[in-house]
C-alpha cells in the first residue's frame, strides 16, 4: 500500500477535465507543460485517455450537461484517482453562483482533494497546489 | 538454465532494465532538445509500478482477450530478447533459422495490440486498431527485404551466429553499400515498429487519445508499457546484430546501442505525425525500393 501511493506521488498522470471554463486556466495548465515550467520534471504527463489517468484537473462550473460528464469521467478513472480543482470557478462558483446554468460546484460532483484558486491562477500557483497535494499524500500513506 | 536465462539474464529483467533506461534516455533527450529539464532516471520504474498497483477496469465482454493479450505480447518479446542475447554472448550455440523466429515473435506484440484493443469494444480503438494493422502490413515488407539482403549478403545464413561470424570474418554489414541502405531501410521499419512519432497515427494521443490503449489501465497498460521498453531494446539489438556484428565486446555493443537509440531519437524529434495513407505510401514507395536495390546490390556482391 505505502509503495503504491509512494510511486503515484512520483508519477502523476493528469487528465484534463474542463467543465465550461473560459479557457484562461486551461492556458495556464498548458503554460505548465511548456519548457518555462516543465512539469514532466516531476513525472506529470498529460495523458489523453481517461483510463490513464491519476488526477483529474477540473476547471470552470459545471453546467447541468457538464456536472453528469464529470460524473461520469471520475466514475471511468481507475482508482485511486485525486481530483484538483483549478481556478476560482472550480473552487467555489464565484460570479456564477446564481446563474440559472449552474447546479452545483465541482465538489458537490465529485470529492476535490486539492483547491488551486486564481482568476486565473498563476502556473507557481497550480505547482504549489501539486506540491500540497504530493505532501498530503505522503501524509496518508 | 534455460529458465535463469529467460527469466534473468538475457531475457526478462535484464531486457527490462536496459528497456527502461533506453525509454527514459528517450524522454530526457527529447526534453533537452525542446529546451526542457526533463524526468529523473528513475521515472520509466516509477510509471511502470505505480500502474501495477492502480485498479484495474475490464470491459463487460471479452474480459480474457483484453488481459490476456498483453501478456501474450510480452512473454513473445521476452523470448525474442533472450534468442537474441543469447546468439551476442554464444554466436554458435544458436538453432539453424532462429533468425526467422525472431522476425516472427517480433510481429507478436503488434498482434498482440490490436487483439487487445479490438477486444475492449471501444471506437477510437477500433481506429486505432484499424491503423495499427494497416502499419503493419505496411513496414513488415521493406524489414523482411532488408533482412534478406542481409541473408544474401552473407551467404544465406539463416542463423544469427552465423551472421555474426560472418560479420567477425568479413567485416560489419553496413561498411557496403548494399548494408547501408538495408540498414537505413530497416531503421525506419524498426521506428514504425516502436509507433514512434512519425508512425505514431495508431496511438495519436491528441487525435484519437491514445488510440489502441486507450481502455486499458492498471497492470495490462503497465505490461504494454514495459513491452513497448523491451521491444526498444531488442529492435535495436536486431539491427545491431544484422548490420554491425564486427567487435561485440561489452564496450562496442553498447556505443553501437546507443548511436542507434540516438538515431532512433532523432528522427522521432525532427518529424511530424504522418497519416496512415501517407505512413502506407511512404513505406510501400521509397522504403520498400530501397529495400529491394539494397537486396539487388548484394546479389552483385556489393
Amino acid at each position: 500500500m505505502n509503495i503504491k501511493l509512494k510511486s503515484l506521488t512520483k508519477s502523476i498522470w493528469v487528465f484534463h477535465a474542463a467543465c465550461s471554463p473560459c479557457n484562461n486556466c486551461d492556458i495556464e495548465i498548458l503554460d505548465l507543460l511548456t519548457p518555462r515550467h516543465d512539469l514532466e520534471r516531476l513525472g506529470m504527463v498529460l495523458v489523453g485517455s481517461v483510463r490513464h489517468a491519476d488526477a483529474l484537473l477540473v476547471t470552470g462550473v459545471p453546467n447541468y450537461k457538464t456536472r453528469e460528464r464529470l460524473k461520469m469521467l471520475y466514475a471511468q478513472a481507475p482508482k485511486p484517482c485525486l481530483v484538483l480543482a483549478i481556478g476560482s470557478c472550480a473552487c467555489g462558483r464565484i460570479m456564477f453562483k446564481d446563474s440559472y446554468n449552474s447546479p452545483c460546484p465541482v465538489d458537490e460532483v465529485v470529492p476535490v482533494d486539492v483547491y488551486i484558486p486564481g482568476c486565473p491562477p498563476k502556473p507557481e500557483a497550480i505547482i504549489a497546489g501539486v506540491a500540497k497535494l504530493i505532501a498530503k499524500i505522503e501524509k496518508a500513506a | 538454465m534455460i529458465l535463469f536465462n529467460y527469466l534473468i539474464f538475457p531475457g526478462f529483467l535484464f531486457s527490462a532494465i536496459v528497456g527502461l533506461l533506453s525509454g527514459w534516455v528517450d524522454r530526457k533527450v527529447t526534453a533537452r532538445l525542446q529546451w526542457r529539464v526533463g524526468p529523473p532516471w528513475y521515472q520509466n520504474f516509477v510509471d511502470i509500478l505505480k500502474l501495477s498497483g492502480k485498479e484495474i477496469i475490464l470491459p463487460e465482454r471479452s474480459k480474457i482477450t483484453f488481459l490476456f493479450s498483453p501478456f501474450l505480447g510480452l512473454l513473445s518479446l521476452v523470448l525474442a530478447a533472450t534468442m537474441l542475447g543469447k546468439a551476442v554472448i554464444f554466436p554458435f550455440q544458436g538453432s539453424l533459422g532462429d533468425l526467422i523466429v525472431v522476425i516472427y515473435l517480433l510481429t507478436i506484440p503488434a498482434i498482440a495490440l490490436i487483439l487487445g484493443a479490438s477486444s475492449s469494444g471501444n471506437p477510437l480503438a477500433s481506429i486505432g486498431v484499424s491503423r495499427e494493422m494497416k502499419l503493419l502490413l505496411a513496414y513488415e515488407l521493406p524489414f523482411i527485404l532488408s533482412i534478406i539482403a542481409v541473408i544474401v549478403k552473407n551467404a544465406g545464413a539463416l542463423q544469427l551466429g552465423q551472421i555474426l561470424g560472418y560479420q567477425m570474418n568479413f567485416g560489419s554489414n553496413i561498411a557496403s553499400i548494399s548494408g547501408v541502405l538495408a540498414f537505413l531501410a530497416a531503421l525506419l521499419c524498426v521506428q514504425a515498429k516502436l509507433g514512434f512519432v512519425p508512425f505514431d497515427a495508431p496511438e495519436a494521443e491528441q487525435e484519437i487519445m491514445g488510440g489502441v490503449l486507450i481502455e486499458y489501465s492498471g497492470l495490462p497498460l503497465a505490461v504494454f508499457k514495459l513491452s513497448k521498453a523491451i521491444l526498444l531494446y531488442v529492435a535495436a539489438l536486431l539491427l545491431i546484430v544484422l548490420f554491425m556484428g564486427k567487435d561485440l565486446s561489452p564496450l562496442f555493443i553498447s556505443l553501437k546501442f546507443i548511436a542507434i537509440l540516438v538515431l532512433i531519437i532523432l528522427i522521432k524529434n525532427t518529424n511530424p505525425r504522418l497519416r496512415i495513407d501517407q505512413i502506407m505510401r511512404f513505406f510501400w514507395g521509397p522504403v520498400t525500393a530501397l529495400a529491394f536495390i539494397a537486396v539487388v546490390l548484394a546479389m552483385l556482391g556489393l
